[in-house]
């Protein structure tokens, strides 16, 4: 694949022009490294965190922080995604409440939840499932009420029931679309992990990364912006694997389909 | 629900009509009281001109759609809700996007209660008969058109319903793919000959398939202005039986009495534009 080839050697082209730049500027003395701190100084330290493992704990707690946003949130977009979508009244009642709190900036949230969840992991879970709930519960309600009407004739017309029309058709429909919206609520979940650690908590990326403006380490919160740079990438590569595993139905969305 | 009775035929239409109420609370009259029957084992093809109401008729049999006066029998037993011995072609995709070619012709066997194994089986001799064998794994985004339609052919005959309910299926497919599949359709149809309802606007297609021709009129309160046998004999090879003397005669006839009504559905159009 020589384009893809290309397309790798300009994208490292962009990243090693972007520290060069950003290492002869601090040479040169147009960046201060008080304040802009030195590529190099930001891989060394990264990589030492690494080395002495003190960054494993805080990864993990992170890491727990999202995975358990991102699966109560999913959970409860999708059951009640699916339950309003299914009931006009209902829905009609509470639409207005739910677009209000989903308008609110959750950062809000972060000392209400900090104060009734304690400062462990379970109040910055908390802010991550704000978030997911409604990227989620947004997705299953418009994919359950957009079910193409002619498949719902059709599965009437081949004699399902209700039971095995939300099996067969509204449950894969809604399923699907929240597939659709799975790394917007991964990367959700992480936002809601990472800021809630940053307001307020003893570990986790966030809270490194607070730890080390506190003192003016900017080499720290470069390095922290890092880890979690790499973090994130890591989660997105492996929401694909998942999305490719269990989305086998949907056709790609790149031209790579040239199947006739 | 009571034995159906021989002499019936399979479907009965007795005055039915459709009314519409519009958005703003105005009634439209869709279509006027209309009767028609289709006996057992015959292929009716309704004909009319686009929007004439005549897929609303189709759906009224099906039971999708309640009449809003009449009523339909269906071997002679009044119909109430979704017609069970019924199976449907739909003009638009209807296939499960999540369910491969096999899984999506074997739903409807094991919705009601046939064991996986043998639902699969029956599914999978029916993917071979309408030459799908090779594509049992597919997904309905791997297929094309006229691959997903005789999917759909074989999810609807799988079943085995009684009456064939079919609405414009071929209307989105190209016409040598058209052709081919008016061919595989009679094929099927001749093993053991269901009643069928079949609607089109195809005046040529209507008539190489079908046992009957019936025209309905431009809408609204659309009625059947015509009504015609076709004395062709079976087994028919759609595309030759276009050149055959018969049929032309039939065809100058019946587009004689169409067109009138096609030229009075463009200027119903120009009316509501």
């Amino acid at each position: 694949m020589r384009s893809r080839f290309v397309l790798t050697f300009w994208q490292i082209l962009v990243l090693l022009g972007f520290l060069l730049f950003w290492h002869f500027g601090g040479v040169f003395g147009y960046l201060d490294p008080f304040f802009f701190s030195r590529p190099w100084d930001v891989l060394v330290r990264t990589w030492n965190d690494f080395v002495s493992g003190v960054i494993w704990r805080h990864l993990w707690i992170t890491l727990v922080e999202t995975i358990l946003a991102f699966v109560i949130g999913s959970v409860g977009g999708v059951l009640a995604g699916f339950w309003l979508a299914r009931r006009e009244l209902l829905s009609a009642v509470f639409q207005p409440y739910l677009k209000a709190v989903n308008a609110m900036p959750r950062v809000v949230l972060a000392p209400i939840f900090a104060l009734w969840f304690g400062l462990g992991i379970w109040s910055k879970v908390a802010l991550g499932v704000t978030l997911v709930f409604f990227i989620v519960f947004f997705a299953v309600f418009q994919g359950v009420k957009e079910v193409s009407p002619v498949l719902v004739a059709n599965a009437r017309m081949l004699g399902m029931n209700e039971r095995q029309m939300l099996r067969h058709l509204y449950l894969p429909a809604a399923l699907s679309w929240m597939f659709a919206s799975l790394h917007t609520a991964v990367g959700f979940a992480l936002v809601g992990a990472v800021v809630g650690e940053y307001l307020g908590s003893a570990a986790g990326l966030g809270y490194r990364i607070q730890q080390a403006e506190g003192s003016f380490d900017v080499t720290g919160v470069f390095s922290g912006m890092l880890v979690l740079a790499i973090f994130v990438l890591l989660i997105d590569a492996l929401v694909t694997l998942v999305e490719r595993r269990l989305l086998v139905w949907r056709p790609q969305p790149v031209a790579t389909g040239i199947q006739g | 629900m009571p034995e159906p009775s021989a002499n019936e035929p399979a479907v009965r239409l007795e005055g039915v009509s459709i009314t519409y109420r519009l958005a703003d609370g105005s009634r439209y009259p869709a279509v006027a009281p209309v009767d028609l029957s289709v006996a057992t084992g015959e292929f009716v093809a309704l004909v009319g001109p686009t929007g004439c109401g005549k897929s609303t008729l189709l759906n009224v049999v099906a039971g999708l759609v309640s009449p809003s006066t009449g009523r339909v029998r269906i071997d002679g037993v009044a119909l109430s809700g979704i017609n069970p011995r019924a199976g449907y072609l739909f003009q638009q995709e209807a296939l499960f996007p999540w369910k491969t070619a096999l899984d999506n012709v074997s739903l409807g066997l094991e919705v009601r209660g046939v064991p996986k194994s043998e639902a699969r089986a029956r599914a999978r001799s029916w993917l071979e008969r309408v030459g799908l064998a090779a594509f049992a794994d597919r997904y309905p985004h791997q297929l094309s058109g006229g691959q997903k339609k005789r999917v759909g052919l074989a999810q609807v005959l799988c079943r085995d319903p009684a009456i064939l309910l079919m609405d414009e299926p071929f209307g989105p497919l190209d016409a040598q793919t058209r052709t081919i599949m008016g061919d595989l359709l009679l094929e099927l149809w001749s093993a053991d000959r269901k009643a069928v309802l079949f609607v089109t606007h195809d005046l040529e297609e209507a008539i190489a398939l079908a046992d009957r021709v019936v025209i309905m009129s431009a809408g609204p309160e659309a009625r059947i202005i015509g009504d015609h046998p076709v004395p062709i004999p079976r087994p028919r090879d759609t595309h030759e039986v276009r050149l055959t003397p018969t049929f032309l005669d039939i065809h100058r006839t019946l587009w004689h009495e169409l067109r009138a009504e096609v030229i009075k559905s463009y200027r119903q159009g120009e009316k509501i534009d």
